[in-house]
């Protein structure tokens, strides 16, 4: 057992500061452990949002020393034995309490994407896929929405232009579908248009920070892009799109209904 | 999640997944639940297919299904160890675009009645404090079960029992509740993460139990009722399950069995050096076929206990996990005793009987959780009335909520909820006495004196310590339910251990135990006797798996 210091961000959406607590950290805690000890003994009202504690369910997502982390996934001994150990809210979203944020834009994204469309299904009432085609979307769907890549998108974060990119989580989330085996329908230019592929600009911090180890940026985005660039700027294959007199959409849905 | 769709193996169909579900629950099994789950089941899995869900598939395409303790065939279908995540993931994306309202954080602290009729919902939002009521007829629990009641747990914050407690509080009975699972295989060190769970598919993929002589110790430990069904040699056992001939090793028992096996090996002086067992899977399969087939267990290991689980063993142990009991339903519409007020999933009592099998939990979801909205639906369309709370309820529901607030002092919230933990962990374990469930109703009792003076400082918005004082007086109830339940029902039966009445008893098998709120605000419980099953459905369940499998049984 040993003694430690916090700082933990106290306060809410009108303001706040740092409040020191000097604790007992035992051997093999993370940070969400000390956090509760804290909570527990000095202060019952600190507000963090947890749950599985196994990295399993994205809530405990916070900035640990100013790296946005899962605090339950954050062991104590990945810090030096004098470290002071800072912790606040996720920087990209509102402040709700303490260390819990509004993350609620969030879905709202969710809700401007279509929804699965499956092709019907085979003669003998099955659908069939095959795992090196679904290893992908798998990787996509292993996203637990702790909302940390969120967090760390230039996009988002410093540029605030949620207004523009629907971010990481949700061109993964959307990846999903447009990479799905069995969705049948076409994704590209509402993924141009309304989610903002074009606003990323690959630095990959994304996918550093993503405690899923998914691949965001290169196996998501880029790929996403690169079919935006197929459907719209790559004249070579809208000269065979027109001699095999074959049409694709480009506008989105809400531009057709508006016309 | 269990569905018998027969795509690794075509001998699968509901009738052996129900015999497996009768057997594995000790035939105290609501026989029409376990009937309709065993038959609905498939349907649902395709149906979340048709949803989005992403299942791992067989070479030929289909969605591929793994072995899992109890089940006689590979049935699991899955997605590597992360299934619940795929579950919840369809349900919400599926959700959102039908017209699907989520009331994020918001907690729920009374049902309200009109003349014992569900009228409405008294609550509040977490993120401001400030309280919400709804009006509506009817409502569905689908709040899980109480493992926050024990220390030593694979459940997180949320599991405190709120759903049983309300419900009990509004006049709806509780069942089975003696029944509480202990998994076999929780991690053991370090402290912190004591009780988080391993995946029973560690097992399912071939991961063998060891003590610390480096011994198989399951094979010690195969009760009479499966014998004829186990492996009894490690060589038959190495075999399965490339050879059809040869039997299931005795590491893929029901998990009250496993548990206890464990157990007993760590009293005996034979556990690891942190108190569980070893589980072995490194040995077992090449290192990438573990990270693609377990890669949050390949994680999780990794990350919280710096172990590599492709080179070493990891530590396990038991660690409270489900509730087989909890609130009485009607099989098909999933509705209580009380109208209006329906309840499915963990909350719910009846599908498992005295133990549940692994992936039968995610199944019963999807299957009850249809069936209890259909129940709904059917439920309102017929009401002629709307029933209507009156306001004396709803501001009692929101006076006794703020006196945890505005006390002056009183007992720490945490603390308490640590004290109530303890109490169930030392006499409510997995193996129980009668005096030491005796002793748990007393020190019960007085932390319920103690509870009407719970204080959580600190205003209403986002207070965790007032959320954990309300979780308190729920697992009070629930504690008491269990330890009551456990007292009275004297043998032991699958989750159910008593050293003082050991083995199944006959007379036993024919009620299953009923608690409710008594006219004086005391609890009571009872014994209530069985029906008899219909004939075709018994027949099936005491087949011997030859004459099933023959066809030898309609």
């Amino acid at each position: 057992m040993s003694k430690r210091k916090f700082k933990i961000w106290r306060g809410d959406s009108r303001g706040g500061e740092f409040n020191q607590y000097d604790t007992d950290v035992d051997e093999g805690m993370v940070v969400l452990d000390v956090l509760h000890r804290i909570q527990a003994i000095q202060a019952n009202d600190l507000a963090i949002r947890w749950n599985c504690k196994a990295g399993k369910c994205g809530s405990c997502s916070m900035e640990i020393n100013g790296r946005p982390r899962l605090a339950c996934m954050t062991r104590m001994n990945t810090f030096a034995a004098d470290e002071v150990i800072t912790v606040q809210p996720l920087k990209a979203f509102p402040v709700i309490k303490d260390l819990t944020c509004d993350v609620s834009w969030n879905y709202e994204q969710n809700k401007r994407i279509a929804p699965f469309k499956p092709k019907p299904r085979g003669r003998d009432g099955e659908h069939r896929m095959y795992q090196e085609d679904v290893d992908r979307v798998q990787e996509f769907r292993k996203c637990i929405e702790c909302f940390l890549c969120q967090d760390v998108c230039h996009v988002l974060r410093d540029c605030d232009r949620k207004d523009a990119f629907v971010g990481p989580r949700f061109m993964i989330r959307v990846a999903s579908l447009e990479m799905h085996p069995l969705d049948d329908d076409d994704r590209i230019p509402e993924i141009k248009k309304e989610y903002g592929s074009g606003m990323c600009n690959i630095t990959k911090c994304c996918t550093e920070t993503c405690p899923e180890n998914i691949n965001i940026t290169d196996n998501g985005i880029i790929p996403l892009k690169e079919r935006v660039v197929d459907r719209y700027y790559d004249p070579l294959a809208r000269l065979a799109r027109l001699f095999a007199g074959r049409k694709v959409r480009t506008k989105t849905r809400s531009e057709e209904q508006s016309r | 999640m269990a569905a018998s769709l027969g795509n690794v193996d075509r001998r699968d169909n509901w009738k052996i997944h129900f015999r497996d579900t009768m057997r594995g629950g000790k035939f105290l099994n609501q026989w029409r639940m376990a009937e309709l789950h065993a038959k609905q089941a498939p349907e649902r899995v395709r149906e979340l297919e048709e949803w989005g869900a992403v299942f791992d598939r067989t070479p030929d395409g289909l969605i591929n299904q793994r072995n899992f303790g109890g089940h006689r065939y590979p049935r699991l279908a899955h997605v590597g160890d992360r299934t619940g995540l795929e579950l919840i993931r369809t349900l919400q994306d599926h959700g959102v675009h039908h017209g699907i309202h989520f009331h994020m954080e918001c907690t729920a602290l009374r049902l309200l009645l009109d003349a014992g009729r569900i009228a409405g919902v008294a609550a509040y939002w977490r993120e401001t404090g400030r309280f919400v009521l709804f009006r509506t007829p009817s409502v569905i629990m689908a709040t899980g079960g109480g493992g926050k009641a024990w220390n030593v747990t694979s459940n997180s914050w949320e599991y405190t029992g709120d759903g049983a407690a309300l419900a009990y509080e509004a006049g709806a009975e509780l069942m089975d509740l003696e029944f509480t699972q202990f998994h076999p295989t929780g991690m053991v060190w370090p402290p912190s993460v004591r009780g988080t769970l391993v995946t029973e598919g560690v097992r399912g993929d071939g991961g063998i139990l060891l003590n610390s002589k480096g011994e198989r110790f399951m094979f010690d430990y195969i009760p009479k009722r499966f014998a004829s069904e186990t492996a009894d040699t490690i060589l038959e056992a190495d075999r399965w399950p490339e050879d059809p001939s040869a039997r299931r090793p005795p590491e893929l028992l029901t998990r009250d069995v496993v548990a206890r096996a464990i157990r007993a090996e760590v009293q005996a002086g034979r556990g690891s050096p942190h108190g569980g067992a070893f589980l072995d899977i490194a040995s077992r399969r090449p290192a990438d076929y573990i990270k693609r087939k377990l890669p949050s267990m390949y994680h999780q290991f990794k990350e919280l206990a710096e172990v590599d689980i492709t080179a070493t063993p990891m530590e396990v142990g038991p660690t409270l996990h489900y509730f087989m009991g909890g609130i009485r339903v009607e099989a098909d519409t999933q509705q209580t005793n009380v109208p209006g007020l329906f309840a499915c999933g963990e909350c719910a009592a009846g599908l498992h009987g005295a133990n549940r099998l692994g992936g039968n939990s995610l199944s019963d979801l999807i299957v009850f959780g249809r069936l209890a909205g259909v129940g709904v639906a059917g439920y309102v369309a017929e009401l002629t009335t709307t029933p209507r709370a009156d306001d004396a309820q709803v501001t009692a529901a929101f006076r006794e909520a703020t006196d945890i607030l505005n006390r002056e002092s009183g007992e720490n919230p945490y603390l308490m909820h640590e004290a109530l933990q303890e109490v169930m962990s030392s006499n409510v374990g997995i193996v129980r006495t009668g005096e030491e469930l005796q002793r748990a109703v007393e020190q019960l009792d007085a932390l319920k004196i103690r509870a009407r003076n719970l204080k959580a400082p600190g205003t209403s918005q986002y207070n965790p310590g007032w959320h954990e004082a309300l979780s308190v007086e729920s697992l009070l109830i629930v504690g008491e339910a269990v330890a009551r339940a456990a007292y009275l029902r004297e043998e032991s039966r699958g989750a159910h251990t008593r050293l003082d009445f050991e083995g199944e008893r006959e007379e036993c098998a024919r009620f299953n135990i009923v608690t409710r709120k008594g006219p004086g605000g005391e609890m009571q419980v009872d014994k209530v006797e069985r029906s008899d099953p219909p004939k075709e459905l018994a027949a099936i369940a005491y087949a011997t798996l030859e004459e099933l499998e023959g066809g030898q049984v309609e």
